[in-house]
């Protein structure tokens, strides 16, 4: 079958390559298949989005299939949208020895940590191997820009930043990892993921690289992205902001709401009773906001996911689709599905509850899919009322309970770049989930 | 870990064009212990020659000097470019962007340009490099403050090594501007490239033992007055290496912070 699909995309990037301003003489490459990995077990997870804090607040808006979006309330002059704002940023403060790092999505990250006892977790786990033999990786799009442009508002007579502000670790698309890994205490390997929506998906790629050759024993993975006046404005200018809350593959769907999120996942060697099966990266060399119209990028990291899993698409149970809402993006990734996949999976996506969390999209679907696969409930499309004739029967609006054994998630990002993980429960525990 | 091969290199500033310009001055000793030097700039920025005239313009400057030391590495390295997976490391991303943007978002938030919204995402150069080449690999951008490049150089050994396969690393920053100079620290335009391969091949310059280091390592300090000049960029961390490179002493030992905790400790080996 892989040959099959490796056929299939020599055909694909040739039309590709039509489309791009610069074309190679040479012929086209193959893909090379990746090797399948061992299962890491994931031993604690948890999301905070605008459904609440923890894993709680998000089941249960999920099963109540309860959107969390409301009309723009975020900054001076909001634009008429919705958005998924967390309540709670407001009211939270950052213990006093870590004040320096004070800003929106610190906050957030710091609220994160709270939830679930995941904090508790990642000392745990720093104390078991060490602290030097636990990797941080983190996904963020735009980390703490919402204080640089604070800042911008303020600057002085010279047009500088007024001194109180003048931290160069907090203006800085770091920022979100030093801060984390000052928290926790982590002295391992600590790098920032920042492929704009595909970050923090690709954070468990490269956890898992570090863990595989033995550099650390465990890692937590995870993103941040917090509601700022970059991406609100600058989705707008590009037209993709939805008026109404986003309608993800609806025939009427009018694009994006955007949203805020943070969350993390414990990466040990496994087994465990859930685990990363594999994961995919791959690009699609076609426009810097525009997916591929094959969606070349999306199937060529699908292919990859599922070649370090060692499974097919008939493997999969339920699909966390990206689902933006534009209306390109849910042309390109419908149509994806439709060919790859059996009428029988169940797919759907989650950005009409907690809206598009970008750089926290990654982590946020992923933990939906460590739900899904803990609980047998498979959550619906919210707000979709009228499917797009491009989608398939494997495109679901209304919510379902079911035997997930494994579960794939799909983030992609500005530039191209395309991530798709798969998770799974261990194949001892194939019972069905009380 | 196994020993990784390095198979191309590229540098690029205003003042050094290019790795020939950069080897040679690198080799040479520094002047007089505190005499002052004034790079002479022969370019103000590269023309990477894979981007149309139109976008060769349009450019931001970090996706200039980016794609420039990209393409270069990867000519001397003889791998074909689009079989290469790409780690792209930068301390701050474009930050001629980000002032236009923050500055936009204090005045004149609804008139922001769409093209400069999608220039300021920090994966913005791999995306270009990736459509220069018709490249469908892996890609990434990835950041660590002032260890930007010793990070990417890990993520890209590790990479290397862990899929047996070659890489293409890429690390570039740009000078602060406006309001974001009053707060961020760098200076004029570096690019650095690398292609590190798990193999020998007949175009490999060096070999490269790498591991972890634990507690911190004080900073290389730096032997040549060209590299010394280009030390205020944010991607400064790279300079050593690069040292090393041109200088290309029988085995040399170099550790790059990683963070305040650990380090990248590497040995240099030509034969």
């Amino acid at each position: 079958m892989l040959i099959t699909q490796a056929l299939g995309l020599c055909t694909g990037l040739r039309l590709a390559l039509q489309t791009v301003f610069y074309s190679p003489l040479l012929t086209t490459p193959t893909a090379q298949v990746p090797a399948p990995i061992a299962p890491l077990s994931i031993s604690a997870f948890t999301a905070t989005t605008a459904a609440g804090s923890g894993l709680q607040s998000l089941q249960d808006a999920l099963q109540a299939h309860r959107s969390g979006l409301r009309p723009n309330d975020f900054g001076g002059a909001p634009l008429a949208t919705w958005i998924g704002r967390v309540d709670a940023i407001e009211t939270t403060a950052l213990p006093a020895a870590l004040s320096t790092w004070d800003c929106r999505n610190n906050r957030l990250a710091w609220l994160g940590l709270q939830a679930d006892g995941f904090f508790d977790a990642a000392i745990a786990v720093r104390k078991r191997y060490g602290a030097h033999r636990v990797a941080l990786v983190l996904g963020t799009s735009t980390a703490s820009i919402g204080a640089t442009e604070n800042a911008y508002t303020r600057l002085d007579a010279e047009g500088r930043f007024p001194p109180d502000t003048r931290l160069p670790a907090l203006h800085t698309p770091h920022s979100l990892a030093l801060f984390v890994q000052e928290a926790l205490g982590l002295t391992g390997p600590c790098v920032t993921v920042s492929t704009a929506c595909s970050s923090s998906a690709k954070a468990f790629a490269d956890a898992e690289r570090l863990i595989r050759l033995g550099l650390v024993d465990a890692a937590v993975v995870g993103g941040v992205d917090t509601l700022c006046g970059s991406v609100l404005f600058g989705f707008n200018s590009l037209e993709l902001v939805s008026p109404e809350p986003c309608r993800p593959f609806d025939a009427h769907r009018a694009g994006i709401s955007l949203g805020e999120a943070a969350g993390y996942a414990l990466l040990e060697r496994g087994p465990g009773a859930l685990q990363l099966l594999g994961y995919g990266e791959a690009s699609d060399a076609h426009h810097m906001s525009t997916p591929h119209p094959e969606g070349l990028g999306a199937e060529r990291a699908l292919n990859d996911a599922l070649a370090r899993a060692g499974i097919s698409c008939a493997d999969i149970d339920y699909i966390n689709l990206h689902g933006t809402a534009s209306t390109k993006n849910d042309e390109v990734e419908s149509a994806l599905v439709a060919r790859r996949f059996g009428p029988e999976v169940f797919a759907s996506s989650t950005k009409g509850f907690v809206g598009h969390t970008l750089g926290a999209a990654g982590i946020v679907e992923a933990v939906v899919c460590l739900l899904a696969l803990r609980s047998g409930f498979m959550p619906g499309t919210v707000n979709t009322r009228t499917p797009d004739p491009c989608c398939g029967p494997q495109i679901r609006l209304a919510p379902a309970q079911g035997n997930v054994r494994r579960a794939l998630s799909n983030s992609f990002g500005f530039g191209g770049n395309n991530c798709a993980l798969i998770f799974g429960r261990d194949s001892s525990d194939a019972a069905e989930p009380s | 870990m196994a020993p990784l091969f390095i198979d191309g290199i590229a540098l690029w500033a205003p003042s050094l064009p290019g790795w020939d310009a950069a080897r040679l001055a690198f080799r040479s000793e520094s002047p007089a212990a505190g005499a002052p030097v004034v790079p002479v700039a022969l370019a103000k920025r590269p023309a990477p020659q894979m981007l149309p005239p139109a976008e060769r313009r349009r450019a931001p400057d970090t996706v200039a000097v980016a794609l420039e030391a990209a393409a270069a590495a990867v000519a001397a390295s003889g791998h074909d470019a689009r079989q290469l997976p790409s780690i792209f490391t930068s301390a701050h991303g474009d930050l001629g962007v980000n002032d236009y943007m923050c500055a936009m978002l204090a005045t004149t938030p609804s008139l922001l340009s769409p093209t400069k919204f999608h220039n300021s995402v920090h994966n913005a150069a791999a995306g270009y490099w990736t459509m220069g080449c018709g490249c469908h690999e892996a890609s990434t951008a990835l950041t660590a403050f002032e260890h930007s490049f010793a990070n990417g150089l890990l993520a890209a050994a590790v990479q290397c090594a862990a899929d047996s396969r070659a890489v293409l690393l890429v690390g570039y920053d740009v000078a602060a501007v406006g309001a974001l100079a009053s707060v961020t620290r760098s200076d004029g335009l570096l690019g650095v490239a690398l292609v590190l391969s798990p193999e020998r091949g007949a175009k490999s310059v060096a070999r490269l033992d790498w591991s972890l280091q634990d507690g911190p390592r004080p900073a290389v300090r730096l032997q040549s007055a060209a590299a010394t000049a280009l030390s205020g960029n944010a991607m400064a961390d790279a300079l050593p290496l690069f040292e090393a490179l041109a200088r290309a002493a029988d085995q040399t030992t170099i550790s790059l912070p990683l963070s305040a905790f650990q380090s990248l400790h590497l040995t240099l080996s030509f034969d």
